[in-house]
């Protein structure tokens, strides 16, 4: 069980789940030990690794952060945040000033006792000189790591950051033995449910239950795990078809009737925060007018996106990134499709029609370049005439993606409204793809900060609103639809009666959460 | 005996020279593609810093040509260098944690897969396209024939994937006898692997059945117009006896040559077979270095398939002149 203390559930912004969460969600009497999950999942590569730094796809963080290793805090299957190797977690005012306690009595696999200094030296992983680490934009904003004992660290701030336990949670910040890091990133030893048995890279991983666990009685149900590598989706299908594998990942819509028709079989579906977008660079003509951004939305229609795109697996998304998976999610009617309005919008701008090159690539997300032409049949009645170009899938992301002024995305969305917005809609970030800033909305970019540093959930209810409100009006990234994690599961597995919608297959953390049936 | 010495030397110092000009050739058109290693790992990561520190990792920043030969003046000590997956990930934790992970420890295992598959398809398919080839001359012209045409052009017309699935939708989904998925790895049991290995074995069989059982019937009835084939049948001799006494160990040449390339194929052509059964051999290892432009891997893969279908060919040559005593006793 967690113990948090009642002050800072009350302070902390996750006040609300934290409550749901002591409910848990597992009805731990139906669960039961004993057994092996095989599962096929597509995502891995020969170069993968136990660095957590390099983790970026489903595989490696099913095997990373959801078996072998854990991080200081964990999102729940509801999507509140519970602690992993912290227990409990206190902020000061300014919200600067963060001190976790940690876990006693954890022990990692090579039998080294886990404590504050394991802790620090993995989070400096992130930021040390000349590292790559996607997650260095997490840890960078710390100014300092203390450590109060042997289990306590206290992480100071350069400006106050409310959601700074959620960040915790990221599946790259994987806690390491201190001094024995090379080695525990070369043999996969952390302090997970289940300890490196095998790993053939881009083929195979099998790991063991360890014997006992502080998790024993809520997760880690399974005695054995096998994960393969099934890239190929056909090959997936078949695996799960023939019973071969438990689970997949990602199943193929055009087939997914061959996996409906089986009754050993059942789909599981999932709405997130993952969503495909069409980002504009608006600091660059014509989409630097705010009009031409409106005129550009009305002409877009959602509903068909989602119908012949996503096959009805998605919902339709009102141009914010703020999704299911977020806790402050606006309750925002979408732009419609509507050829007059987009007109208008056009008349507004001093234009009479429109001619702008639509780049997509399958690179973005499958189906790109069919939901490209399906836009530009849509916007034609408007006047608006959209070329698409079709990209090559290699280096999309380097060639094409906030280098072309409008081009195909996605993003798999963030667990924290403002870690989502820090990464894609923050003046001057890396990834920001819509070069947003404070030309275009002054308050945006204000309401970011202030909201950042706010522990009040109403006030920070109330001001992510309002951001996503202009997103869905002003913004530059038109985000028709948010597209559900769907994968499948045979009927010897059993999964709780709610699984995460954070990232697919559970969060990553179906070798902890599922049990056989 | 000297003159095959002779030739067998010849041959593999052109063979050099092959693999030589194959690396040029690999090495240009990777370099060709567009995205870097770089590019591809970071994929929508790709920050501007993230990508320059990387190629400055593994010297991509350095010019096309002195990359070559830097690699070229490595592989002739038989040192085909680090995978660049290995050497950014030992950027990252330092060398400790990376050794003993060069290109040749990566493929090592992945070869040898590849080697159980061509062995357990070359032991199903050679007796078969021949047995069969044989069966076909002896009943040249019946429906036995025909049938036997039919069934072999049209699973050569086929793309490899096609027979695949419908192998899959068989002898895996309908009629659930072989497994779908061929994962084997380290420690398996030989029956095991055998039978996870069944259903590619089974689709390369397939593939190259017709050459090698076309080129059989084809050698066979060539030679039953010979004089000494009709005396042997106005001797009384049955036919399948005239067949494979007489008339099959002069048809081996042609027939020994056609199976040194179908073998080279299995270890060459095996890349969609082994993707579609996810079978972690060389071809696997192949499709995602390419993908991920790791040169040093496609490089390695790329010579080994090149020498593969230079010593096939040799040792095909050799064989059909031992089998020629003509040539073996030069006058």
């Amino acid at each position: 069980m967690t113990s948090i203390s009642r002050r800072s559930l009350l302070r902390t912004g996750a006040a609300a789940g934290v409550l749901a969460a002591t409910g848990l969600p597992i009805r731990a009497q139906e669960a039961k030990r004993g057994g092996r999950l095989v599962v096929g999942l597509s995502g891995a590569n020969t170069s993968d690794n136990w660095d957590g730094r390099t983790h970026s796809d489903i595989f490696m963080t099913s095997s990373g952060q959801g078996a072998v290793f854990d991080s200081l805090t964990e999102v729940a299957a509801d999507g509140s945040l519970v602690g992993e190797l912290a227990t409990d977690w206190e902020a000061s005012e300014d919200a600067k000033t963060w001190t976790f306690n940690l876990r006693k009595g954890v022990t990692f696999h090579n039998g080294k006792k886990f404590g504050a200094d394991d802790v620090i030296e993995s989070l400096q992983l992130h930021v040390a000189e000349g590292s790559k680490s996607s997650a260095a934009p997490l840890v960078s904003p710390i100014t300092e790591m203390k450590k109060l004992g042997e289990h306590q660290v206290q992480f100071v701030l350069a400006e106050g950051n409310a959601d700074f336990p959620y960040l915790m949670s990221d599946y790259h910040l994987l806690i390491y033995p201190a001094g024995q890091i090379e080695e525990a990133i070369a043999q996969g030893i952390g302090t997970g449910l289940y300890r490196n048995v095998s790993f053939d890279p881009g083929v195979r991983w099998v790991g063991q239950r360890v014997e006992s666990h502080y998790k024993d009685g809520q997760a880690g149900w399974f005695d054995e795990i096998e994960f393969i590598a099934i890239n190929d989706n056909t090959a997936r299908m078949n695996a799960l078809l023939t019973g071969q594998v438990d689970a997949i990942n990602r199943i193929d819509f055009k087939t997914e009737s061959l996996l409906k028709a089986n009754p050993a079989i059942r789909i599981q579906e999932v709405p997130g925060n993952q969503h495909y977008t069409f980002p504009m660079l608006t600091n660059i003509a014509p989409f630097d007018d705010v009009n031409v951004r409106r005129a550009l939305k009305h002409g877009i229609n959602r509903e068909e996106l989602v119908q012949k795109i996503l096959f009805g697996h998605g919902k339709v998304a009102a141009d914010s990134p703020i999704g299911a998976a977020n806790q402050y999610m606006a309750d925002l009617d979408p732009i419609p499709y509507d050829p007059d309005k987009a007109k208008f919008y056009l008349k507004e701008a001093g234009l009479d029609s429109l001619s702008v090159d639509l780049s997509a690539s399958s690179a973005a997300f499958e189906g790109a370049v069919d939901a490209a032409q399906l836009y530009q049949a849509s916007a034609a009645p408007a006047g608006i005439d959209i070329n698409v170009v079709q990209e090559p899938a290699d280096g999309y992301w380097s060639n094409v993606w906030i280098k072309k002024p409008w081009c195909a995305s996605y993003w798999s969305g963030r667990a924290t409204e403002d870690w989502m917005f820090s990464s894609a809609y923050q003046e001057g970030v890396a990834w920001n793809d819509s070069q947003w800033g404070t030309d275009d909305s002054e308050r945006f970019q204000n309401l970011l900060v202030e909201a950042r540093a706010t522990l009040d959930p109403s006030k920070r209810r109330e001001m992510y609103g309002e951001m996503q409100q202009i997103l869905r009006d002003d913004g530059g990234v038109i985000i028709p639809m948010f597209a559900n994690w769907v994968q499948a599961v045979s009927n010897k597995v059993a999964t709780p009666d709610t699984i995460g919608n954070l990232w697919q297959m559970d969060n990553a953390r179906h070798a902890e959460r599922w049990w056989m049936a | 005996m000297s003159n095959v010495l002779k030739i067998i030397l010849q041959r593999l110092l052109l063979g050099l020279l092959t693999l030589f000009v194959v690396s040029v050739v690999i090495f240009a058109a990777v370099n060709m593609l567009p995205g870097d290693f770089a590019e591809v790992i970071l994929g929508q990561g790709a920050t501007p810093d993230a990508v320059a520190a990387i190629r400055r990792d593994l010297g991509l920043d350095q010019p096309l040509v002195l990359r070559y030969f830097h690699w070229l003046g490595g592989a002739v000590q038989g040192d085909l260098g680090t995978s660049f997956a290995q050497a950014n990930f030992a950027s990252f934790v330092g060398e400790g944690a990376a050794k003993g992970a060069t290109v040749m420890q990566q493929i090592a295992p992945r070869f040898e897969n590849t080697m159980f598959l061509a062995g357990v398809t070359a032991l199903i398919a050679v007796p078969f396209a021949v047995g069969l080839g044989i069966l076909a001359a002896l009943y040249r012209n019946t429906a036995f024939d025909k049938g036997a045409n039919v069934f072999a052009l049209s699973s050569i017309s086929s793309p490899e994937f096609f027979l695949a699935y419908v192998l899959i939708l068989f002898l895996a989904v309908l009629n659930p006898i072989l497994p779908s998925l061929s994962n084997i790895y380290d420690g398996m049991g030989l029956g095991e692997r055998i039978e996870k290995t069944l259903l590619p074995a089974l689709t390369l069989t397939l593939v190259v059945t017709a050459h090698m059982m076309r080129m059989t019937r084809a050698a066979i009835i060539n030679l039953l117009a010979s004089p000494y084939i009709e005396m042997a049948r106005l001797k009384g001799m049955k036919p399948m006896h005239v067949i494979v006494r007489h008339a099959l160990p002069n048809a081996l040449a042609p027939i020994i040559n056609v199976i040194a390339l179908n073998l080279a194929y299995l270890i060459t052509g095996v890349v969609v077979v082994e993707v579609v059964f996810v079978y972690p051999g060389i071809g696997q290892l192949f499709v995602d270095a390419v993908k991920n432009r790791d040169i040093p891997v496609v490089q390695a893969c790329c010579l080994i398939f090149a020498a593969a279908y230079i010593l096939l060919n040799l040792l095909a040559d050799i064989l059909s002149i031992l089998s020629n005593p003509r040539l073996r006793h030069p006058k």
